[in-house]
């Protein structure tokens, strides 16, 4: 097995395990009690609308918006994270195929994995910072080199097969 | 093309009871298991369930403008049990289809897992196991509830679904250790999978699923870039302006809040439902090219499946995306277009239970 395809397949697997782990502690810890204060909120918002209390309605309506910016972040990072770890056990299967020279590969492997990586993480520091730059900066980052070494790797998939 | 060498070569990493057919069976199984269920939900329930959603909160809307707080509490407890049902859905649906990609994954790197074969076949009755009970306790999540827990918000459901999780952690962890072995050197029994073998309907499954997922991830990316956060602060102003209708005794403004949310709800959904079927499937092309070699059926049946599974990944969420637009029409031919999907993989996993049984049988030779 080449260096590169050892880099995705032993990234992949251990990324996929780091994903479900951190699928499991969001499971058992946050998930539900998360769901539990989004709808708690949401149903706040109108009770307090029918008791006519209307600040109290909208900040109740605007903690269920930001309880589920969080929610689908967190839920995401969990997916994309495994799912990135897939495709990287995957590709680094057929990496053989990619028809470049074995340190190009080496740079695509590293940008696929880094990518895979960082493009999760920059997801879940928006819930810390909501939003913030920098978070956004590291998810837009993670996932252009994601995709630039994705259509690298199908460009050299049809390289080989031409 | 499926030669006599390739053939017996795949044969050899692929004996009864192993590993490498114990998952290759099982991933293809859970995904097909899941891609039905998925397609069952979409028919039956996806769209029943928005529905009594929308007409739950317009409920729970003229109950706060009749300042009844009481039946605004029981709406919302209704829509609760909507968003639960329809979720625990969708997540049996992808963590079943998920497990199978695991277990088709798992069945590519056997080679390099540097562990006995009778541990490596318990890791994989594992992850098939988990596989099958993670999405089963994610379905019962919703009907059974609370019934009998001790704990205040996981039931026995949830239990069971995050046991099976950590079953697939064991299994996954296990087949790390595995590969950090090989990596040191240990070599065992080979478990060798035929990857030589550069067929059309390979060559095809590789390109064209690469090609899907680098199209998923370009659409996910648009969505984040411009859809994203305005549909966000979209629901924070449409939930406002349905708690200022409400309060105002504004009938009309209640239905227009309620059907602008409908509308957020269903654009929201086909986005992300387009966004990941056609990753998921590019990823299912790119495992099955692996899978090729031990089709047992003849090069052109195997080429009629591929081309069917591809056509199907691809029409599936185009149409999805166009279900905003053009209605059930383009529901129905989405669906149609997971029907494709499912067909196909019904047709390989033939061609491998074709394959086992003549493998079995000693009998293993090309199929021109």
């Amino acid at each position: 097995m080449t260096r590169s395809a050892k880099i995705l397949i032993c990234g992949g697997i251990a990324l996929a395990a780091f994903g479900m782990l951190y699928g499991l502690h969001y499971a058992v810890f946050i998930e539900h009690q998360t769901l539990d204060r989004m709808g708690g909120a949401l149903a706040d918002g109108f009770v307090h609308t029918a008791q006519r209390r209307m600040p109290e309605a909208r900040a109740a309506i605007d903690a269920y918006g930001w309880t589920k910016y969080n929610y689908v972040r967190q839920v995401d990072v969990h997916s994309h994270w495994i799912g990135l770890a897939m495709l990287m056990i995957v590709t680094g299967a057929a990496f053989e195929r990619v028809g470049f020279s074995e340190r190009w590969r080496r740079w695509i492997a590293l940008a696929l994995l880094s990518g895979s990586i960082l493009f999760p993480f920059g997801v879940i520091v928006q819930t810390a910072t909501h939003g913030g730059t920098f978070a956004s900066g590291l998810a837009v980052a993670g996932s252009a080199l994601v995709t630039v070494a994705l259509a690298a790797c199908a460009i050299g998939f049809l390289r080989q097969s031409s | 093309m499926a030669t006599p060498a390739t053939s017996r070569d795949a044969a050899l990493g692929f004996a009864p009871m192993s590993a490498s057919r114990l998952l290759v069976f099982g991933g293809i199984a859970l995904v097909l298991g899941g891609m039905l269920f998925g397609d069952i939900f979409a028919v039956f329930v996806l769209h029943q369930n928005g529905g009594r959603t929308g007409e739950t909160l317009l409920a729970a809307a003229h109950a706060a403008a009749a300042q009844d707080p009481e039946s605004v509490r029981n709406a919302f407890t209704s829509i609760g049990s909507l968003l639960e049902d329809r979720g625990t859905k969708v997540d049996a649906h992808v963590h079943m289809t998920d497990a199978g990609y695991l277990a088709l994954l798992l069945a590519l790197v056997q080679p390099y897992v540097a562990l006995p074969p009778q541990r490596k076949r318990r890791l994989a009755q594992f992850l098939v196991t988990g596989g099958v009970l993670l999405p089963l306790g994610i379905f019962l999540i919703h009907y059974v509830g609370l019934a009998y827990s001790p704990l205040r918000v996981i039931g026995w459901a949830s239990v069971l679904a995050d046991s099976a999780g950590a079953l697939l952690i064991v299994a996954l962890l296990g087949e790390l250790w595995g590969f950090v072995r090989w990596l040191r050197g240990e070599r065992t029994e080979a478990d060798k999978i035929a990857t030589e073998e550069n067929s059309w309907s390979r060559r095809a499954l590789l390109g064209g699923g690469t090609v899907l997922v680098l199209l998923g991830f370009l659409y996910g990316s648009w969505y984040a870039a411009f859809d994203l956060y305005p549909h966000e602060a979209q629901e924070t102003r449409i939930l406002h302006s349905l708690a200022n209708s409400a309060a105002d005794r504004d009938d009309v403004g209640i239905s227009r809040a309620v059907n602008q949310y409908g509308g957020l709800a269903a654009a929201r959904a086909v986005s992300i439902a387009a966004h990941s079927h056609i990753i998921e499937f590019g990823v299912l092309a790119m495992l099955l090219s692996f899978v090729q070699p031990y089709i047992l059926l003849s090069e052109r049946w195997k080429r009629r499946w591929v081309i069917i599974l591809l056509a199907g990944s691809l029409t599936l969420p185009i149409f999805v995306l166009g279900e905003l637009k053009f209605g059930l029409v383009a529901g129905g031919i989405a669906d149609f277009g997971g029907l494709l999907v499912i067909v196909a993989l019904a047709g390989m996993l033939a061609g491998v239970l074709r394959y086992s049984g003549s493998g079995d049988a000693g009998i293993v030779q090309g199929v021109r």
